[in-house]
């Protein structure tokens, strides 16, 4: 678990708030619709857009071209949002991104990153030994594949196009939607079937 | 090697102390508390009060032993209010 806020940091946060306020600058309506709209981002954003481009090659070549401009077309407003560059693997090649220096994350697809995104362990590991972090989310490569790791930054964001898996022949949007996890658009996982769909 | 500058304290890529230890892979979205520092982020941003890249600068500059005290969303709140004091969009003395 990531500690919770200090008592000294929650008097500031509300002290920040208050001068703010008193000045005009925020209001508590702001700040309650910006949460939500914050809220509202998540990773099946992104997922989606894995799965359209699976079966649509007009939107995956337009997705590995402008990742923002594949965003829009969700529906998402990319608008004072970094570039998204999509980073597609295919047989013998894996990405895998990291912020090295932060937090970096395309968070208008992914919504907030998870805790362990921005935490030391991953930003100074996943660049030395990737393999060893892979493991730790059970993923396992053949060690012919080739692992490109990725460092997003405050003015360019990525995500990966992970590869379809087998035995989703036919399937819906919706379907391959709900197989592609956040953990696959960052890199440390696989989309992977259920298992009861592997086993029919 | 000697004239390798040590690289500053954000830069953990690659970095060897962390070597030994395992991802925690704590999957819960941020508290009230971060959620609301990130809001008022955004409001200040998009009404050009600061930028990301101020706000990284601000994050970057915490001395060593703060920085790696304070959690994610306390490293940003020291950043946003250190820039808006900077500014003199609101005085210091309002937050101590």
């Amino acid at each position: 678990m990531s500690a919770p806020a200090r008592p000294e940091s929650v008097a500031l946060l509300e002290k920040f708030v208050a001068a703010l306020a008193a000045r005009g600058l925020v209001t508590e309506q702001e700040i309650a619709d910006r949460q939500a709209s914050t809220d509202r981002a998540s990773p099946e954003i992104g997922a989606r857009m894995v799965a359209r481009a699976w079966l649509d090659e007009g939107y995956r070549r337009l997705l590995l071209a402008n990742g923002a401009a594949a965003a829009e077309q969700m529906g998402v407003s990319m608008a004072g949002a970094p570039p998204l560059g999509v980073l597609e693997d295919r047989p013998g090649l894996h990405h895998l991104v990291v912020c090295t220096l932060c937090s970096c994350y395309p968070r208008a697809v992914l919504g907030y990153p998870p805790h362990w995104y921005k935490s030391f362990e991953y930003r100074a590991r996943a660049v030395r030994e990737p393999r060893a972090v892979l493991a730790e989310w059970g993923t396992v490569l053949p060690p012919a594949t080739q692992i490109r790791v990725v460092d997003s930054t405050a003015d360019y964001r990525w995500m990966v196009l992970p590869m379809r898996p087998a035995g989703t022949e036919g399937w819906s949007e919706d379907q391959l939607t709900a197989i592609v996890t956040r953990d696959a658009l960052v890199g440390v996982a696989l989309p992977r079937l259920p298992v009861a769909a592997a086993a029919e | 090697m000697s004239d390798v500058p040590a690289p500053a304290i954000h830069d953990l890529g690659g970095a060897s102390r962390y070597r030994c230890s395992p991802v925690e892979r704590d999957e819960a979205p941020p508290d009230d508390f971060g959620k609301r520092v990130d809001a008022i982020r955004q409001i200040l941003a998009q009404k050009g009060f600061m930028t990301v890249d101020e706000l990284r600068r601000g994050i970057e500059s915490i001395p060593e032993a703060e920085y790696f005290t304070l959690t994610y969303y306390e490293r940003w709140l020291t950043s946003i209010s250190n820039l808006m004091v900077e500014k003199g969009v609101i005085p210091a003395e309002e937050l101590r």
